[in-house]
């Protein structure tokens, strides 16, 4: 036998940590997604896709920019002191994930913003003419162009993996303590986004595209999750624990049910389908995609703070 | 240089919790949170069970993962005796730190920052003992240098058994309790 028992009952640590609710893993999902729609415009500049008609390069940066707004106002929303927010750029701690991340989303921004102003929605160019002068400046140099395509894939991989190193740098939480998480971040972000622009896009090569990358992005992230869990049940008796808690434990059937089944196999299952022309196309597995990847940020986020030593 | 460190006792500690009631006074810990607190270990089958009272709070770490993760550099080392402390004015209240602590040590002051132990560092800076330690009736807290080869929690962890909490983690703490 081994009993434990503690006369603390400090709020948000005791009886389990629970510092983090809703605002972290949103943020988490919504900087994953963004991530993934950076890296997928980007190659799309890159390729020249702009120059098409229907192509969704003119939507994805506004629509990032507004995404990634909303997920840093549900992380300015966890801040206990939101006073001090600039402090996290009054710095730059080199040892913290946080502040790594905090600056990363700085040059975000202009690479999102730069995205944006090579295929502008017609209602900006009509409101801001100063943005039309811009882009005319900017298509005189393609090679600019192109660079921006690079910048927003490197921003995005950038930004993806720092979703999952933020938790995986941790290591007082269990699950969280494993570098693979940064990659797993990283693809579940990918598969959101192509899921996403499968939904929006117009150009039907890029949505075809898209939901064959998806499919791709959804078996690479089976195979993560799967080297993670057998990561943590290979190592220390805290760790095994820490997986048992998702595979077999408290939070077994959300992970089971809705990330694994809902939220890979069976879009998994039916984008195949769909790509092979046996059935049509419809918004279901995109959407199953998404939502999977938000529960798997609330699941991860929820189970690391119930983990510890 | 200083390197402070703290020495429990487990054999005279009775867990009175004196030393909770001194802290939160001296500190004024607000009202609903502990910077120190009593744990009850039991180990062991019955009848061959063993119970070990321990006061516990930060364990000012050599490799405080607090400091390393926090985003604002509110969180330091200080210069004197290397204890963990909180820059008020610095903290965001992101609770990153919180989340690094694998003892669970810090909370959010409710009026926005991290707080937690400080090793009463104003009062060692004014040659006193920390508050806890002071006021322990059972005297089984003993407070100094560990760089100093004479000083008493030196001479205790040389001479008695004694461990830290979670050595496992890598944290490298400071509180030590003798068995």
């Amino acid at each position: 036998m081994h009993e434990l028992t503690i006369t603390r009952h400090n709020h948000l640590i005791d009886p389990s940590l629970h510092i983090w609710g809703w605002e972290i893993p949103v943020y988490l999902f919504l900087g994953g997604l963004v991530a993934g729609m950076m890296i997928i415009s980007g190659y799309f500049l890159f390729r020249g896709r702009h120059k098409e008609v229907d192509s969704c390069s003119m939507t994805l940066p506004f629509l990032s920019l507004v995404l990634l707004s909303v997920g840093m106002f549900a992380l300015f929303l966890d801040l206990e002191y939101k006073v001090h927010v600039w402090r996290m750029y009054a710095t730059f701690q080199i040892k913290s994930p946080m502040s790594w991340g905090s600056w990363i989303l700085i040059f975000v921004y202009p690479a999102l913003f730069l995205n944006m102003l090579v295929r502008q929605p017609k209602w900006i160019r009509t409101r801001v003419p100063l943005f039309e002068k811009w882009s005319i400046s900017l298509h005189q140099h393609p090679v600019g162009i192109k660079t921006v395509g690079v910048f927003n894939m490197v921003l995005g991989a950038m930004l993806g993996i720092y979703t999952g190193v933020l938790l995986s740098s941790f290591g007082a939480r269990p699950l969280w303590n494993s570098s693979i998480l940064g990659f797993l971040f990283l693809v579940s972000g990918l598969s959101a986004a192509a899921a996403f622009i499968h939904m929006i896009a117009r150009d039907r090569w890029e949505r075809e595209l898209l939901a064959k990358a998806d499919n791709g992005f959804l078996t690479i992230e089976l195979f993560i999750i799967g080297m993670f869990l057998i990561g943590l049940a290979t190592s220390t008796s805290v760790h095994q624990e820490a997986a048992f808690m998702l595979v077999t434990g408290t939070f077994a059937p959300v992970f089971w049910v809705f990330v694994i089944g809902m939220g890979i196999v069976i879009p998994l299952f039916l984008q195949s389908l769909a790509v092979s022309h046996r059935i049509k196309h419809s918004a279901i597995p995109p959407l199953l995609v998404i939502a999977g990847g938000l529960v798997l940020r609330f699941v991860i986020v929820a189970a690391g703070q119930a983990s510890h030593w | 240089m200083a390197r402070y460190a703290m020495v429990i006792d487990t054999r005279r500690c009775v867990g009175c919790m004196d030393c909770v009631v001194a802290c939160k006074t001296e500190n004024q810990v607000p009202e609903g949170f502990n910077r120190d607190w009593i744990a009850y270990d039991a180990r062991g089958t019955f009848p061959e069970i063993q119970l070990e009272i321990r006061s516990e709070r930060c364990n000012h770490c050599d490799n405080p993962p607090c400091v390393d993760c926090c985003p604002c550099g509110a969180s330091h080392v200080h210069e004197r005796g290397g204890v963990v402390l909180v820059h008020h004015d610095k903290c965001s209240g992101c609770k990153a730190c919180i989340a690094a602590c694998p003892y669970d040590a810090r909370f959010i002051n409710p009026e926005g920052y991290a707080d937690k132990c400080t090793f009463c560092i104003h009062r060692v800076e004014q040659g006193l003992k920390p508050a806890c330690v002071s006021v322990c009736p059972t005297h089984c807290m003993y407070f100094g240098d560990l760089e100093d080869p004479n000083s008493e929690v030196n001479r205790l962890l040389q001479s008695r058994k004694n461990h830290a909490l979670l050595p496992e983690a890598g944290t490298r703490p400071h509180v030590f309790y003798l068995t």
